[in-house]
């Protein structure tokens, strides 16, 4: 068994409610800071720790942190970032939903360590069931002396809150999430001023993500030495990983990182191998934006090491032959999917969910979408398969926010990866009903 | 002719406002748009209409603009009337490799009407919709703030049949939603 850091207690029955939590030593982190730690120690632990944002971006938390601008007299937030909506992507919301007060626990902590005295959880709205589990723990962790005024005798006030949005994958883009939580639209922001500097309200601000967050308690009450020594190289700790598609056993894993991508697929413990016993044909290892990769090279790198579950393993390779760890969405597909349909539900996704500032992006995703319906439809020509790359091309690295990068990679690798495919829907419109003829990479 | 109603929240759906507008620093009100549209939507047969939206607006001392600008935006708020019972079936990825089409196929010809449309009798809307982070549940759909996981056709029609008996309306969120201090 892999070892547990943020699921430990997961299994303890009434792990949801109060006093269960507090019984597995839950709290423990924030007794410990307000008591004991400065909030400066409390970044240096993180900054030791190693951790990186778990949203998807992979940043340095303890380097976030420490980017905070702290004038006087103007008051700084910290936002958790539950707006989680990347397709393949549930392990925030089994968090909140199975242990709420991890997640409070965590913005307490990171609260006292960033000295913000109002702090908000922004949800997505569809999680609407998940406001009432939240909102119950946070009433329970105020009644219990967490949260309010003066914390454990230590002087330090803070009220949290719950901030609920309403469908818009854009708004996990931090500053989007914060035009959102103003009562605007999610349009993201032009950087800098990063959020540090001018946030929530023009104040300085930390976005942090509900892994992350909740990730801050075991290191603060374990230290950051001792986090750093679980995972491999500069993939720190442990990692939680929405496993969903053709495998026996969906769900969400906690693993440490450097476990191979092969015992993750495979195992009993994990995804419990392809279901129906059919082969592997590819993977979308990090989330709807990270590049798919066929059987034999999520399994292996383009120089036959074992591929591990690892931000630096996942993205040997670069965008050639290799992908990024991403959220962790980790969605899997056997010999029977067709690849260029999987594509179709991601650039609708993508076309759906821009936001429309900027026409690469705007315009771009829209096309991409109407190319793959037509392709689908038996009408493609081969233009169209050096059209669709070529729009691509041009959203990557041309807009404001990350979302023109992530509607263009999943096109661009469905191509690199599987152009046959492609060519033989367009060649032969016959075969869009027979796809598991037309591989151009190896089953496993 | 009916006379024109005057638009108002129930004292309940007033007071659930007032606190929400508490948890936002002094006049940064227009942070609780999104929640009120939400709460509007529930006390207004799930739907925004103009007049629900000047309304909003009004409670939160904007402009009607601004509450009409961020209706639009966001994909959970219906500017036209829905059914009681709204459907939405996600279709994204995985819930597509575990078979949503045909969760949406089936539906479509159960209810004979299309992605997008309300049965004759007010009943039923389908909507198809993109990831609600169910992936690990394929396929799914959500009806107020219920998900309903590991679809097969027969629970579908089980939650149809369900419905079809309800009066109520399908709706996000209730009295419990939010802490009452």
């Amino acid at each position: 068994m892999g070892r547990k850091i943020l699921l430990k207690h997961i299994d303890e029955p009434g792990i949801q409610g109060y006093d269960t939590y507090r019984r597995t030593g839950g709290y423990a982190s924030v007794e410990k800071a307000v008591k004991t730690m400065t909030p400066e120690a409390i970044v240096e632990e993180v900054k030791k720790s190693g951790l990186r944002g778990r949203g998807g971006a992979g940043f340095p938390t303890g380097m976030k942190w420490s980017f905070l601008a702290k004038p006087e007299g103007v008051s700084r937030y910290l936002v958790c970032n539950a707006d989680e909506s990347e397709p393949g992507t549930f392990k925030d919301r089994y968090l909140m939903e199975k242990i709420p007060h991890l997640l409070i626990e965590g913005m307490i902590t990171s609260s006292f360590a960033l000295g913000a005295h109002t702090s908000y959880i922004y949800i997505r709205g569809e999680y609407f069931y998940i406001v009432n589990i939240l909102e119950k723990a946070i009433e329970e962790a105020y009644a219990n002396g967490w949260l309010g005024k003066n914390i454990l005798g230590s002087g330090y006030d803070l009220d949290l809150y719950v901030h609920v949005g309403a469908g818009a994958y854009i708004c996990g883009e931090e500053t989007a999430l914060l035009e959102s939580l103003e009562g605007k639209r999610g349009n993201p922001r032009i950087k800098p001023p990063f959020p540090a500097i001018k946030g929530l309200w023009e104040c300085p601000t930390v976005v942090n993500n509900v892994e992350t967050i909740a990730a801050v308690v075991p290191i603060v009450n374990d230290g950051g030495d001792a986090y750093a020594a679980v995972g491999i190289g500069r993939s720190t700790g442990t990692k939680l990983i929405s496993a969903s598609g053709h495998i026996n056993k969906p769900g969400v894993y906690e693993i440490e990182m450097g476990i191979t991508v092969e015992d993750f697929i495979y195992s009993d413990e994990y995804c419990g191998g392809i279901l129906n016993g059919k082969k592997l044909k590819a993977v979308v290892a990090g989330g709807s934006s990270v590049p798919i990769l066929p059987a034999d090279l999520i399994l292996k790198t383009a120089n036959g090491e074992n591929r591990l579950m690892s931000y630096e393993s996942l993205s040997d390779g670069g965008f050639a032959t290799g992908t990024m760890l991403g959220s962790g969405g980790f969605i899997v597909m056997d010999e029977t999917t067709s690849i260029v349909q999987n594509l179709h539900t991601f650039a609708r996704f993508y076309h759906h969910e821009s936001c429309g500032q900027c026409s690469p992006c705007r315009e771009g995703t829209a096309w991409m979408e109407k190319i793959l319906h037509k392709v689908l439809h038996g009408h493609g020509t081969l233009a169209d398969v050096d059209l669709l790359w070529e729009i691509q091309s041009k959203i990557e690295g041309n807009t404001i926010c990350p979302l023109g990068d992530a509607a263009a990679w999943p096109v661009a690798s469905a191509i690199r990866h599987f152009r046959l495919e492609f060519e033989e829907y367009v060649k032969n419109p016959a075969s869009i009903k027979e796809v598991k003829h037309y591989y151009n990479t190896q089953l496993v | 002719m009916s006379e024109v109603q005057k638009i108002a929240f129930s004292p309940e759906a007033y007071e659930l406002v007032q606190r929400l507008i508490r948890r936002y620093p002094e006049g940064k009100q227009k942070a609780a748009l999104i929640p009120t549209l939400h709460i509007a939507q529930a006390e207004f047969d799930g739907w925004l209409s103009a007049p629900v939206m000047d309304y909003v607006a009004s409670l939160l001392k904007i402009q009607p603009i601004e509450a009409y600008e961020v209706a639009s935006f966001y994909s959970m708020f219906n500017l036209k009337p829905v059914g009681k019972c709204l459907i939405e079936v996600c279709r994204t990825s995985s819930c597509w490799l575990r078979g949503a089409n045909d969760v949406v196929e089936h539906i479509e010809k159960k209810l004979n009407i299309k992605d997008g449309e309300t049965t004759p009798d007010g009943k039923f809307t389908l909507k198809t919709v993109e990831c609600l982070g169910s992936c690990g549940t394929a396929p799914m759909l959500q009806i107020g703030k219920q998900f309903h996981e590991n679809l097969t056709l027969d629970k579908v029609d089980s939650l149809i049949e369900e419905w079809s008996k309800s009066t109520e309306h399908s709706k996000y969120l209730d009295n419990s939603t939010f802490r009452k201090n």
